[in-house]
């Protein structure tokens, strides 16, 4: 049966002004959400220090950028999908968008060490990771490029009618190639469904976001494409998941896209290799101590009257399925040397 | 002379040019303030001002078309992109103006842009940090692209493309920037100062561009490499007693032909040797050319040693990279043929 068109919005002159998103509100907190959410973070941040424990041992090789601090960011986001409709796409930092999928730590640690058991069969390694079942399209080495790609996967659900739209993370020096502009272009006259996440981890390797952006409040960064903008306190779940909620029924109104930034922080280096020269201790450490996400979330919790033994048995579950994630990480064999012909074109495998 | 790494003498020639000539501006991702993720530019910064040493946003193709609009107007940019794999969104600007615009303009506007990148594997860097695209480059009309192998090299090749008036690409193999790297992946690394090329003048020399040079004098066959392939090369002849003639040819474009040729018409053998995939790779260009020049002197086909048809892989790093082995086969071939 031919699908019937999709509807695409008249030339921008002709078009009625759709105002702005109202301003987004923290979402509620309640018990069972929050604590999944929390569960969640703490998962991230648990697989992330075992990851950096497993490249100090060499048996993660190569690039490894962990999301140690952003952890809010994804899990807050994500929460909101709707996992059979929205696809999802990201850069190298990779690791939390894909374990807040619900995806297993196993196969996500096991593409890290490289085994053929790991999510790309061990071709892909810790940047680049994709995820049919859950719609992730990646795991992205080449900065902004999944920007672009995103843009695409927006116009497919449009063109399929299918009531999805995509989520396309981006960093903060990301947000400098050209490439995501010509894509806020198409996404606007062509009124796509997509979120564009700016994550502003405030750096982009050894460039802090005002040594490299004439703009530095990149919410706005659509503004001159009439793609309205909200900035979010990325270090707060709850804020996130209210910040997406709105950004949902923005994009589901047929309202075309919306930027969010997402103002978070990585407490680790950008990648292992990361003398850290670019910024002092303490100030990685104000953050840590006054803004950390999984601290706030705890805090939350303990208010809506969970107690210390409900939360020590969590850390002990989260543990357990890490130590199990790297287990399986170390013992998986290498792929088959004859994996290395595989996959390149259809049909010559 | 002191004893230098390849990542010091690449710093070297930019503090000589730069004293030498205030047209010379180093920019690119990182490269000011931090002195660049392989700290080739460590200094410049401090030394030379936030005018001449700066950073950029992450924009590759806006970092080489303004380098061609400082060029233009009479600028020396030496621009660096971060890893080689992170040139295409810069290819349009390099390609389609940087190495035109001297021809379309009728030698109005020379080019005296060089662009630095860091390039090729065995970083397990996976897919988006392994690459080797110098065929690329070579294939485009305009553009002069050099690879060196230690670190004299380096910073006599580096001083020249500077200097030079046409665009050059000038791939770093980031694999030897701390020490020459001989295929054995399993043996610890040696660093270059038990190199005897670790030896580097401090002031100024430059290698002219388009110049091969013989690092092992042999009579069995001849062996063209460039980067860190020279180091396999070497090593491997060495390792196996093969009496193989080692080429460097440190530019590739343009192409020292007549040190090809002669070695080729003494040994009879020619193998070529590259860490990028095998199909329309340079090695495809090198077998071209010696089969024209020199083909009623050989003794058995061109063989091509080689990266596989693939993207660079995650795992399986070694299994892609043409090493010893691979070398050794292939030598027992054309000796034997
Ligand atoms: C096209 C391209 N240019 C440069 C790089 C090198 N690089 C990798 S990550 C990075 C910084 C990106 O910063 P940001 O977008 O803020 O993301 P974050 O690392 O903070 O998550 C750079 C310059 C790359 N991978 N691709
Ligand atoms: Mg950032």
């Amino acid at each position: 049966m031919a699908q019937a068109a999709p509807e695409f919005p008249p030339p921008p002159d002709q078009r009625p002004d759709h105002g702005r998103p109202p301003e987004p509100t923290r979402h509620p907190a309640e018990r069972t959400e929050l604590l999944d959410f929390y569960r969640q973070m703490l998962l991230i941040r648990r697989f992330e220090e075992r990851a950096g424990q497993l490249y100090g041992l060499g048996l993660i090789g190569g690039f490894c950028h962990l999301y140690i601090g952003q952890e809010a960011v994804a899990v807050g986001l994500q929460s909101a999908l709707n996992g059979s409709l929205d696809s999802v796409i990201t850069g190298y930092r990779d690791h939390g968008h894909m374990l807040a999928y619900g995806i297993s730590p196993d196969v996500i640690m096991a593409e890290l060490t490289g085994r053929a058991a790991g999510i790309a069969g061990g071709k892909g390694g810790s940047m680049h990771m994709f995820s049919v079942p859950h719609r992730f399209y990646g795991g992205h080495g080449i900065v902004g490029a999944q920007v672009s790609l995103g843009t695409g996967l927006a116009f497919a659900h449009k063109y399929r009618s299918d009531g999805g739209l995509c989520l396309s993370y981006f960093g903060d020096g990301a947000a400098n190639q050209g490439q995501v502009y010509e894509s806020f272009n198409m996404a606007e006259l062509w009124g796509l469904p997509i979120i564009y996440a700016i994550e502003n981890n405030q750096y982009a390797m050894g460039t802090s976001v005002n040594r490299a952006s004439a703009e530095d409040q990149l919410y706005r960064r659509g503004e001159s494409f009439r793609i309205p903008g909200l900035q979010v306190d990325g270090m707060d779940v709850l804020a996130v998941r209210g910040a997406a909620t709105t950004a949902l029924e923005w994009v589901r109104g047929g309202n075309g896209p919306i930027i969010l930034e997402l103002k978070t922080y990585r407490y680790r280096g950008h990648s292992m290799s990361d003398p850290a020269k670019y910024r002092s201790r303490d100030e990685v450490q104000a953050v840590r101590e006054k803004s950390d996400p999984i601290e706030r979330a705890k805090r939350d919790l303990e208010g809506l009257g969970l107690g210390e033994a409900e939360l020590k048995a969590i850390d002990r579950e989260i543990r357990e399925a890490v130590a199990h994630a790297a287990d399986f990480a170390e013992q998986s064999p290498e792929p088959d040397p004859a994996e290395l012909y595989t996959d390149v074109l259809v049909g010559q495998d | 002379m002191s004893t230098m790494n390849m990542i010091e003498a690449l710093n070297s020639a930019h503090q000589i040019v730069m004293e030498r000539d205030d047209n010379v501006v180093t920019l690119g991702e990182d490269v000011g303030y931090f002195g660049g993720v392989f700290r080739v530019t460590a200094g410049l910064q401090k030394r030379f001002g936030k005018h001449r040493a700066f950073d950029t946003p992450i924009a590759e193709s806006g970092i080489v078309g303004a380098c061609v609009g400082m060029a233009a107007y009479g600028l020396r940019p030496v621009a660096e992109i971060q890893f080689a794999d992170y040139i295409y969104p810069a290819i349009d600007q390099i390609v389609s103006e940087a190495a035109r615009l001297r021809y379309r303009s009728s030698g109005d506007w020379p080019m005296p842009i060089t662009i630095r990148s860091p390039y090729g594997g065995g970083i397990f860097g996976g897919q988006t940090h392994s690459q080797s695209p110098e065929a690329l480059f070579a294939h485009v009309a305009g553009l002069k692209t050099v690879i060196p192998s230690t670190p004299y090299d380096a910073k006599g090749l580096l001083i020249a493309a500077i200097e030079d008036n046409d665009p050059v690409v000038f791939f770093e193999p980031k694999r030897i920037y701390n020490g020459p790297f001989e295929g054995f992946y399993d043996r610890p690394a040696s660093p270059w100062s038990k190199h005897p090329a670790s030896d580097v003048p401090e002031g100024y020399y430059a290698i002219p561009l388009g110049k091969a040079a013989v690092v092992r004098p042999g009579e069995a066959v001849t062996v063209l490499a460039y980067g860190t392939m020279v180091h396999v090369a070497r090593a491997t002849a060495e390792h196996l007693g093969v009496d193989a003639e080692v080429i460097d040819l440190r530019t590739i474009v343009p192409v020292d032909i007549e040190t090809i040729e002669e070695s080729v018409k003494k040994t009879g053998r020619c193998l070529v040797l590259h860490e990028a995939t095998r199909t329309a790779g340079f090695g495809a260009e090198l077998a071209a050319l010696v089969q024209e020049r020199c083909f009623y002197h050989l003794e058995a086909p061109v063989e091509r040693v080689t990266g596989w048809d693939t993207p660079y892989p995650h795992s399986l790093e070694w299994a892609y990279f043409p090493g010893p082995v691979r070398l050794g086969l292939a030598f027992k071939k054309i000796l034997e043929a």
